[in-house]
């Protein structure tokens, strides 16, 4: 029993400093519902929206789901109850986190679908175009390797964003594959986006062509990690070769010349646009008053949504400089143990 | 025929177990048009191995002694993490002997975290299955946290020879050494063997039973060794021109040296039979006095240290830890003990059946591969292929039992 009341204790001390202070200040409130914040990106994310809320002279206040559909809904409904005037919600499941979004409906509460898909015509949609990643990465491949055997290394199969990229690279590839210039020697997806999956994958497509691999489209940085790995067995390294989300490990193999290109998604960019409009949206605009709006039709269910796309950047030895600058990466990390004979302008 | 495997000192079940590998191995040779057999894709084949296989030695244990440890693919990736933070964020990859500091500090972590499972397992009696389906959650968190999520890379270049990649192989001339020591020694076991028996008249199988065997074991080493050897290494600069040949791999000598130890642990140990004796009967191994606290304990301490050889073994072959890595690790695992003959009612395992287990379901999903199987497709062979040698297994059990 005193253990219990001490458990209970702690647990009542724990939640009174987590809670938000800044919530007393002035200004109208925005409430951010995180599906589940252990994940190290979104504290990228949330200061991103908390500095874009401070300049629009709106207050943050926020809930993790932790992971849970159920709490998600819950925590939507407090969010309300505390008088958020706008949500951006980064939903745990795009189906089950509609009761939440109809609630907010209900109150007259605007609200954004953060990053990931919310089915519902009433939401703003915002996130990077994931279809536009998989092109950026054939093109970037392509570029330098206009013919030949390409691979495309595919991300988890249970990942609906995989066949998102995997359409954005197949549609670039395609003129070429008809035409006969380009031919998919190998396709596989990798369980989980594991790297060791996809260096076993890359080791058997290289065994089945007998290394006549010209060029490999890989769908994110580690993936591509494990088709280094590879190729580094075999001494290809240098093939071109496409990744995602700028790892620093990527990042230091496109300095080293290993990795053709990191299409770099900045959270804070994304953070920023969703602070930017909810303090919009909870002053009273419309999502279709934001600029740069569309209704976007592509999800399951094929319902219009009012959406704002942003567009990755594409980082390559040329434009290194960029995530340097943007403090995502110190030049020490990228450049790295890179040769200076052959170091690109930016380790120089 | 069985009666006559038998009586010659063949183990059925392990016998009916190669048999079905060369079944497999024939299929998908032809299924490849001879891609599979080829000297580099056995090459590769013996390296991506190794993982699962040195993983299995450890669950065998566990599963003998009816316990199960599912958290090993997180242990992997905890462990591995911390080898790679060892070796670039703490002394920086090129430092001399940073690798080998990173491994200590690895395996540490690994015997870590088998005690935290075993001391909740063993001292305050949860059951395994929850204990470590926690340990599964809870170390692939804290695999996220050592660097936030980040890949730490590149590695050490010392430690990239111990994947088996560039230079990660000891060449034909050693390999061709170790092949004889090895051979010499099957002899010399069967010859001490023999001695031994007659010493006490225990009941011996035939000198030609014997011969066969040990005939049978070297040539598989031999035929090994040349297949590796006839690989030449893509990454060589042999002046002439000509590359050499790559040899055993690194990591296929590191599941060697772990499943001979565990054998021998098995076999000649106190703790070898008591690990054994309790996965028997775990009422009358207490009864008569062994300490079974101490001997769970130890199983789950051995587990994790193994976990962190697979994790050198995998993070070295990527030149990278990423805390992604070993998902799905436990069931392949756990598989291939049991289509190696590891009975879930305890008390009844064996290292080289766990190995051969391994080496059929990477064989499956390295041919599967060649002939551009989708991932759905072969998890779903793979299934069904570990829902065969369980039944087989059961089959094999009942008649036992009559």
């Amino acid at each position: 029993m005193k253990t219990i009341s001490m458990i209970l204790a702690l647990a009542i001390t724990a939640i009174a400093a987590a809670m938000p202070f800044d919530a007393f200040a002035s200004g109208a409130l925005v409430g951010v519902s995180w599906s589940n914040f252990q994940e190290e990106r979104w504290k990228k994310d949330e200061g991103a929206i908390k500095e874009a809320l401070r300049k629009a002279g709106a207050r943050y206040i926020s809930a993790d789901a932790q992971g849970s559909n159920e709490k998600q809904l819950a925590d939507v409904e407090a969010l309300i109850t505390k008088g958020a005037k706008a949500l951006i919600i980064l939903a745990q499941d795009a189906n089950a986190v509609l009761p939440a979004v109809n609630r907010a409906k209900e109150a007259g509460i605007p609200v954004i679908a953060y990053d990931r898909l919310i089915e519902d015509p009433g939401v703003l949609y915002l996130t990077f175009d994931n279809v536009e990643v998989g092109r950026m990465q054939a093109r970037a491949v392509f570029a330098v390797q206009p013919k030949g055997n390409y691979v495309l290394i595919k991300g988890s199969s249970t990942d609906p964003n995989a066949d998102f990229l995997n359409g954005g690279q197949r549609e670039v590839l395609k003129p070429a594959i008809d035409k006969g210039d380009i031919k998919i020697v190998g396709e596989q997806y990798t369980d989980g986006w594991a790297p060791e999956i996809a260096q076993k994958n890359m080791e058997q497509i290289l065994t089945k062509n007998n290394n006549k691999v010209d060029a490999v489209v890989a769908s994110n940085d580690g993936t591509a990690g494990g088709v280094v790995a590879a190729l580094r067995a075999q001494n290809m390294v240098g093939i071109p070769l496409s990744g995602q989300d700028g790892d620093v490990a990527a990042l230091n193999r496109i300095a080293k010349g290993e990795q053709t290109v990191s299409v770099w998604k900045d959270a804070r960019e994304l953070g920023g646009a969703a602070g930017t409009y909810a303090a919009k949206l909870a002053d009273g605009a419309k999502p279709t008053d934001i600029a740069g709006v569309h209704p976007w039709s592509g999800g399951p269910k094929k319902i219009a949504i009012p959406s704002v796309f942003l567009k990755p950047v594409a980082v390559t030895k040329a434009n290194l400089n960029i995530v340097i600058g943007a403090g995502w990466a110190t030049k020490e990390q990228v450049c790295l143990g890179v040769a200076a004979a052959k170091a690109p302008p930016v380790c120089k | 025929m069985r009666s006559w495997l038998e009586r010659a000192g063949f183990d059925p079940r392990f016998t009916s177990l190669v048999l079905a590998l060369a079944a497999i191995w024939i299929a998908l040779a032809i299924a490849t048009d001879g891609i599979f057999l080829t000297p580099r894709n056995l090459y590769n084949l013996s390296i991506q191995t190794c993982v699962t296989a040195i993983m299995a030695c450890g669950m065998v244990y566990l599963i003998v002694a009816r316990q199960i440890d599912l958290s090993v693919g997180s242990q992997i990736a905890f462990t591995g993490m911390i080898i790679a933070y060892v070796q670039v964020r703490w002394l920086g990859p090129e430092t001399p002997d940073a690798w080998l500091v990173s491994i200590v500090a690895g395996v540490a972590a690994g015997a870590i975290l088998g005690v935290f499972q075993g001391w909740w397992v063993a001292y305050r009696g949860l059951p395994a299955f929850l204990v470590t389906l926690a340990g599964y959650l809870m170390f692939r968190g804290a695999a996220f946290l050592v660097a936030d999520g980040q890949t730490l890379a590149p590695l050490s270049s010392t430690f990239q020879r111990i994947g088996g990649g560039v230079s990660g192989s000891i060449g034909p001339a050693w390999s061709w050494i170790l092949c004889a020591i090895a051979c010499a020694w099957v002899i010399g076991q069967a010859v001490q063997a023999r001695r031994s028996r007659a010493r006490y008249n225990a009941a011996m199988a035939t000198v030609g039973a014997d011969a066969a065997k040990v005939l049978i074991t070297c040539a598989a080493l031999v035929a090994f060794v040349a297949v590796v050897c006839a690989y030449p290494d893509p990454t060589s600069t042999a002046a002439n021109g000509v590359p050499e040949g790559k040899g055993i791999g690194i990591p296929v000598l590191i599941l060697i040296v772990v499943a001979a130890a565990l054998s021998i642990i098995a076999r000649r140990t106190r703790f070898g039979r008591h690990v054994f004796a309790y996965g028997g009967n775990p009422e009358a191994a207490f009864l008569s006095g062994l300490h079974v606290k101490r001997v769970v304990l130890a199983l789950f301490v051995m587990m994790g240290a193994l976990s962190a050889i697979a994790a050198t073994i995998t993070t070295s072959r990527l030149n990278s830890g990423t805390h992604s890595i070993g998902q799905m690790a436990e069931l392949y695992v756990i598989a291939a003990t049991v289509i190696g003959g590891t009975s879930f009612a305890g008390g009844i395992g064996t290292i080289p059946g766990a190995i051969v287990g391994a080496l059929m379901i990477q064989s499956l999903d390295n041919g599967m591969v060649l002939m551009d199987v989708s991932s759905a497709n072969r998890q779903i062979f793979i299934g069904l292929i570990l829902i065969a040698a369980v039944w087989a297994d059961a089959l094999y059990t009942r008649k036992i039992a009559r």
